[in-house]
């Protein structure tokens, strides 16, 4: 690193008076100090908000300590809450997104990173990482004017007529629901699938698909038996990291899983998710204990997503050592 | 040839095209969505739509030109909390840092990058909201700023390690002190990709609705000052698209063009310029 040449380790600095007044007439030692207090600060912020969900949070765990995550009521008239329902919505949508979205972008980081020439390659992940730039409030927009009546009319019933067998594809077809925000989710997320699993079968060494080639498989045996499972954890990781986003997406899921606390085993029904709840009901939470199980809610997403991204954030890296390290 | 081996690369063929076809649906996503905003938004963008405050509830017309300033004045705010700390932080993390301090400061900002908007939105709400006890611009600024440091951090401090160790020792050579080889060699050196991941960075959260909407809250006539409910786009187009009027439809549909725009516009260019200055370097 570049900056290792410059930087004298602890030990070598000179702690006499003379030294230190030396260096802070310099300059040297105010600057050091100074951007020692901003990259601490990132830590404080970050303790900070951890503390301030925790504190925000307190009457609500006091209340209803665990039953918070087994209870299904939610009402606030009588200041009774349980998250199940949205625990629920928000896992049940994620699969959903992760179901439609895992083959799809899996697939078009292969096609990237295995097929394309270079040039064209370039081009596709830039406009994918455009995607990626989509504010999610206008995916929101476009789902509620034109995927929520096509849903309703035609792919409802649809589903219904062929699949009604299976107990998600059963009721009544109200456009909104699970199904409506698990589809949003999965068009939001596949540009996070297919960049960062790109990344991953990139960093493959070539030796190994030439060593695969050589032994006479065909380009689909090198990609499919070869380079996927080299990359496995790193996809495995890409995965993780996009239902992280999937789990904490707020706007577009909001606007279209119908905001109705329950749980239902079709997949046509109106839902709720914990983001969804949190940004629908947020200004008109009155009382104290409505408020913190508000908070509570915010809470366990951002647990789930903080443990989410660690796992992911690891795989990655150790995917793209190993093929740095193989390539060496 | 075996029928064996002719299977075998039918089933290579097919199986790649299905991926082509893969990669061919995610590219045409970003098509469809700017052709259906470019098509129902342009009807409805007039020059009033830019200048005229919102009409009363129930009158059809009027403009979003509160909430374009208004989300001007929180990406100011923003940037103002934002990158300052994102910047002198990344300058320490690449300059100063030991390996162990730096390793939590980066984790603690790649965590901070990871978590939900909406839960960013409560942060602001219990520091800003809750002590002065009322929505501001002030509180809508801290949440999108908080939200900024990550990205600026990382990316800036990436900038940063890239410029080259000589240009370090000959400022150094020439007597200059630690910081002021830092101020005026290395990030005059790094300006240009520092630049972009602050472009970058506000481009992203000027999209954010989620951590606004009990922050920033919104208003239906100008904001004054800094300590008022203020209009911003996203929640415009939120509020627009989830309300019962068709002519709210149409203006929540012209908002989300502008927005998009934006924000694309703004991607596209600071891309094409990180992607000259790597080829010029080269």
């Amino acid at each position: 690193m570049a900056a290792t040449s410059t930087t004298v380790g602890p030990a070598g600095i000179d702690w006499r008076p003379q030294a230190i007044l030396r260096r802070l007439r310099s300059g040297d030692e105010i600057a050091h100090i100074v951007t020692l207090i901003f990259g601490l600060s990132i830590l404080a912020i970050t303790a900070m908000l951890v503390y301030q969900l925790w504190i925000h949070s307190a009457p609500s765990r006091a209340k209803f300590g665990f039953n918070f995550f087994v209870t299904s009521v939610w009402d606030p008239v009588f200041d009774n809450f349980g998250a199940l329902p949205f625990i629920y919505g928000t896992l049940i949508t994620t699969a959903v997104a992760l179901v439609l979205a895992v083959p799809l972008g899996l697939g078009a980081a292969i096609f990237l990173s295995e097929l394309a020439p270079p040039k064209i390659s370039a081009g596709l992940s830039f406009v994918i990482d455009l995607l990626a730039a989509v504010p999610s409030v206008i995916y929101g927009l476009l789902a509620i004017f034109t995927l929520i009546p096509l849903l309703r009319v035609t792919i409802e019933p649809a589903l219904k007529h062929y699949l009604g067998f299976i107990p998600l594809f059963r009721g009544p077809a109200y456009g909104i629901g699970f199904l409506a925000a698990g589809l949003v989710l999965a068009i939001m997320i596949v540009p996070y699938i297919v960049s960062v699993s790109r990344e991953v079968l990139l960093a493959v060494p070539a030796d190994q698909r030439e060593a695969a080639l050589g032994l006479g498989c065909t380009r689909w045996e090198t990609t499919w038996k070869v380079v996927v499972p080299f990359a496995r954890t790193g996809i495995m990781g890409s995965i993780f990291l996009s239902m992280a986003r999937a789990l904490g997406e707020t706007m577009a899921v909001t606007m279209v899983i119908g905001g109705t606390p329950q749980i239902s085993s079709s997949l046509f029904a109106p839902g709720y998710s914990i983001a969804a709840v949190i940004a629908d009901q947020f200004t008109e939470a009155t009382g104290t204990l409505y408020l913190s199980a508000l908070v509570e809610l915010g809470l366990v997403l951002f647990l789930i997503t903080f443990i989410l991204n660690g796992i992911a954030r690891i795989m990655i890296i150790a995917t793209q050592k190993r093929g740095g390290g193989v390539a060496a | 040839m075996s029928f064996r081996l002719i299977w075998r690369k039918f089933v290579s063929a097919f199986m790649l095209s299905v991926t082509a076809l893969c990669a061919l649906i995610t590219v045409s996503v970003l098509f469809v969505i700017l052709g259906y905003l470019a098509w129902n938004g342009a009807r409805s963008l007039h020059w009033t739509f830019f200048t005229n405050l919102p009409a009363p509830v129930g009158e059809t017309g009027g403009g979003i030109a509160n909430a374009i300033v208004g989300s001007g004045k929180l990406l100011l705010l923003s940037a103002v909390f934002g990158v300052p700390i994102g910047l002198l932080a990344a300058i320490y993390l690449a300059e100063y840092a030991g390996s162990t301090l730096a390793f939590l400061v980066r984790y603690a900002a790649d965590m901070l990058n990871g978590v939900p908007s909406i839960v960013m939105g409560i942060f602001a709400y219990t520091i800003v909201v809750l002590p002065m006890r009322h929505f501001s611009a002030l509180a809508g600024g801290v949440a999108l700023g908080v939200m900024m440091i990550p990205i600026i951090l990382r990316s800036s401090e990436e900038f940063l390690r890239s410029v080259p160790r000589s240009l370090r020792e000959g400022s150094m050579a020439l007597g200059a002190s630690k910081w002021r080889t830092i101020v005026k060699v290395v990030v005059p050196a790094a300006s240009g990709g520092i630049l972009t991941a602050i472009l970058l960075a506000l481009a992203r959260v000027a999209g954010e609705t989620a951590p606004l909407l009990f922050t920033a809250f919104g208003n239906r006539f100008w904001a004054h000052g800094w300590n008022e409910p203020i209009a911003s786009l996203p929640v415009v187009i939120y509020n627009y698209a989830i309300s019962p009027y068709d002519d709210w439809h149409r203006q929540a549909w012209a908002a989300g063009l502008v927005l998009l725009g934006l924000v694309l516009t703004t991607n596209l260019l600071t891309r094409l310029l990180l992607q000259r200055q790597a080829t010029q370097r080269r």
